[in-house]
């Protein structure tokens, strides 16, 4: 009697259809446009221009080119030219083009112990921060922020590999590497999309900024058509030219957030 | 339908962790005879309705049913039922209890419905039909045991100690349950502790001492001449107690 | 942060019908439920089996079963990915970032729960009804019916801690299904990225509303499960 119900309860649960959304590509992308907003931004101008659902991923840097790599992903939106680089030299995708940059906002306690606050150069701000020992939390987590981190240290000749404690690699997101910043007062370097989208801000403040070096250029990629089926393949390609083209740059021109622009289209027409 | 009778007990022993329980058990048990098998605790009597049953596998000798015919090992099976000293009973209904049964033994689902309730109407429990099993006394509890045996249509019955844990009442109504068995041609085949009810019901008696044998006797001569010292001083232990 | 804005959101959430909220409800319900009907599916006819069978080796598949009841949800997801990854052998199937692959994760760690419950609760009902159901002269199949059967209060739990398990879980949906708005965004991949977005009152709220719901799943259940005991004794 209990076990029928329950059946009869699941049976309709699995039979109602799923959301309706014949035609869609899957694209993957990076946690700091998905967080920002941006994509809730885009995508439904797009398929309201087009009729084609557009399916986020929203993972690392890394992830994201290893799940195009697998081909289970119909076209790519990241932020690390070399990996980017790579990933079309080895076949795995083609035809990569600029869409746009952000920044990176070096974020640190109000208190500020490394003194760094208002400095134009990162490099120099990080090597004051090892310099202090000041906490740092790092994402950890082979993205294109967490590479780009990386560049910087490397840089100032700082091997974090070899600091200790004051340097933390948490191995996560660019969010929850902001709470647990934010819980131990803590700087950090992060998306200013992802900055100016997060909420559980604490006592964390924009404390660097502005030097072309935190410069953040996301690229498009269409996934090897090898890997896909044909279909996705196609409204792949009509993804990649709106996003590059004229309505998709001025759809990325439009986003704001709390009235603040922090993506600037970049596709050389 | 194939009469499995007689049994006969070729030399059954069994033995656990090395230990004899039973052995040298040489008998033959006869249709019709209400057979009671006596003895001290520990004599071994549960274990030997268990070989007889099939429930356990003799590590000695043989279990023969049916006089030297061949019979198929399902056959044999099916000709049997046992009631145990606590009915194990499923959670469902006492007349679902009986399908239960019913469709264990093969019969067709149309008919399953009609024959429990004859079975419970025999042994004065279909008003309980619907009522969980689980939930009836313990003297129905037992009844519906014999109800659900009884249904299946045995040509033998075993009863381990079917009473050692009811009150009087409920003991007779086993015991008149037994009867009626009985007299519908069921051998029966029962342990008990209870003197008086092996008195009542037997026509012969198998008593049994530290895993043995020791007489195989009817009833009346039994009871009134045994000719063992341990059946003499078993049935005068008895008494006294 | 602040437990009075989360409750505040919470009621918020379930006061304004928010479409998408009800969309993320139903498709974890979906999700979760069906994995655990499919886990059910095998794992209680299996547990069954372990409980009744007897073969070398059984002691091992039994430990190794129990050891599995505490798969870490993202190696469960991440071999689900493997397998299911256009590169994997189910590549051509199409099921990666779908609820179909989630199901089939949550399904793959639930099933050593119902199993390994399923044979515990089977394995103490053969000790009870063992001998009775021999005496019937029951084959192995209708043993195993039976006593599933006869367990069936025990085994609600087992599957509702199975249930309990693939609500409650985030690494495996989170890896096969993307946690694609609108489409694969499940009650616990909401709360992780919601989470992420630092909005922990949303987050929170939104636990809250998962608790609610898996609470008044268990509550309905127990309501059943006790009248539905009630009368079978």
């Amino acid at each position: 009697m209990l076990r029928r119900m329950v059946l009869a309860a699941a049976l309709v649960l699995a039979f109602a259809p799923a959301r309706a959304e014949d035609r869609f590509i899957t694209i993957a992308s990076t946690t700091s446009t998905e967080q920002s907003g941006l994509f809730n931004h885009l995508l439904p101008l797009f398929t309201q221009a087009t009729g084609i659902g557009v399916r986020v991923v929203a993972v690392g840097t890394g992830q994201a080119l290893k799940i195009g790599q697998q081909g289970d992903a119909d076209a790519l939106l990241v932020h690390d030219r070399a990996g980017e680089d790579k990933f079309v030299a080895e076949g795995s995708g083609f035809d990569r083009r600029d869409v746009m940059y952000n920044d990176f906002v070096m974020v640190g306690p109000k208190a500020d112990p490394a003194k760094i606050t208002g400095l134009k150069d990162a490099t120099l701000a990080v090597s004051k921060i090892a310099a202090a020992k000041a906490p740092f939390a790092s994402r950890g987590d082979d993205s294109g922020t967490h590479r780009a981190e990386l560049r910087f240290w490397k840089a100032a000749g700082v091997d974090v590999k070899a600091a200790a404690g004051w340097y933390r690699e948490l191995g996560q997101g660019m969010g929850p590497t902001l709470n647990t910043a934010a819980a131990m007062n803590a700087y950090v370097l992060a998306d200013r999309g992802t900055w100016a989208n997060f909420k559980n801000r604490q006592d964390l403040t924009i404390v660097v900024h502005g030097d072309k070096a935190l410069f953040n250029p996301y690229g498009s990629i269409l996934v090897d058509t090898k890997k896909r089926p044909a279909d996705k393949a196609a409204d792949a390609k009509i993804w990649h030219n709106w996003l590059t083209g004229l309505k998709g740059q001025a759809a990325i021109e439009s986003f704001r957030i709390n009235g603040e622009q922090v993506f600037f289209p970049q596709a050389r027409q | 339908m194939r009469g499995i009778l007689p049994l006969h007990l070729d030399h059954l022993g069994f033995a656990a962790h090395g230990r004899p329980l039973l052995q040298g058990i040489n008998v033959r048990l006869e249709a019709g005879a209400r057979t009671i098998v006596l003895g001290p605790n520990g004599a071994g009597k549960s274990l030997l309705l268990r070989l007889c049953h099939g429930l356990l596998a003799p590590t000695e000798g043989k279990v023969n049913w049916g006089g030297g015919d061949m019979l198929a090992p399902d056959v044999v099976g099916r000709a049997q039922a046992m009631v145990f000293q606590r009915p194990v009973l499923l959670r469902r209904s006492a007349a679902a209890n009986v399908r239960h049964a019913l469709a264990l033994a093969g019969m067709p689902w149309r008919s399953r419905r009609d024959a429990a309730l004859d079975a419970l109407d025999r042994f004065g429990l279909a008003h309980l039909a619907r009522r969980p099993a689980r939930v009836l006394s313990g003297g129905e509890q037992q009844r519906l045991a014999l109800a659900r045996a009884w249904a299946v249509r045995p040509q033998v019955l075993f009863l381990d100690e079917p009473t050692a844990a009811l009150d009087p009442a409920a003991t007779l109504a086993v015991e008149l349950a037994v009867q009626e068995f009985h007299q519908s041609g069921t051998k029966i085949i029962m342990t008990t502790h209870d003197l008086g009810q092996a008195r009542r019901l037997a026509d012969e008696v198998l008593f049994l001492s530290r895993g043995r044998l020791v007489e195989h006797a009817s009833a009346q001569a039994f009871f009134k001449h045994p000719t063992s010292p341990q059946a003499r001083a078993f049935l005068a232990g008895e008494l006294v107690s | 942060m602040d437990l009075v804005a989360a409750f505040t959101t919470a009621l918020g959430l379930v006061a304004g019908f928010d479409a998408e909220l009800l969309g993320i409800v139903r498709l974890s319900l979906l999700v979760s439920l069906s994995a655990v009907i499919l886990a059910a599916l095998v794992g209680l006819p299996l547990g069954a089996a372990l409980a009744l069978s007897r073969f070398p080796g059984r002691g091992a598949v039994v430990v190794l079963l129990n050891a599995f009841m505490g798969l870490p949800p993202v190696v469960v997801g991440l071999g689900v990915y493997i397998l299911l990854s256009r590169a994997g052998p189910l590549g051509p199937l199409g099921l990666l970032f779908t609820p179909g692959a989630m199901i089939l994760a949550q399904a793959v760690l639930v099933l050593p729960i119902i199993a390994a419950l399923s044979r515990q609760v089977v394995a103490d009902l053969w000790d009870e009804y063992g001998e009775q159901l021999r005496s019937l002269n029951a084959r192995p199949w209708q043993v195993a019916l039976t006593l599933l059967w006869d367990g069936r209060f025990s085994l609600v739990t087992a599957v509702l801690a199975g249930f309990g398990r693939a609500a409650a879980e985030v690494g495996a949906v989170m890896i096969v299904g993307g946690n694609i708005k609108g489409v694969t965004r499940t009650m616990t991949t909401a709360i992780a990225l919601e989470t992420s977005k630092g909005d922990l009152a949303l987050a929170l709220g939104l636990g809250l509303v998962l608790i609610a719901i898996i609470a008044a799943i268990n509550g309905a259940l127990f309501a059943l499960g006790s009248w539905a005991k009630r009368s079978a004794g």
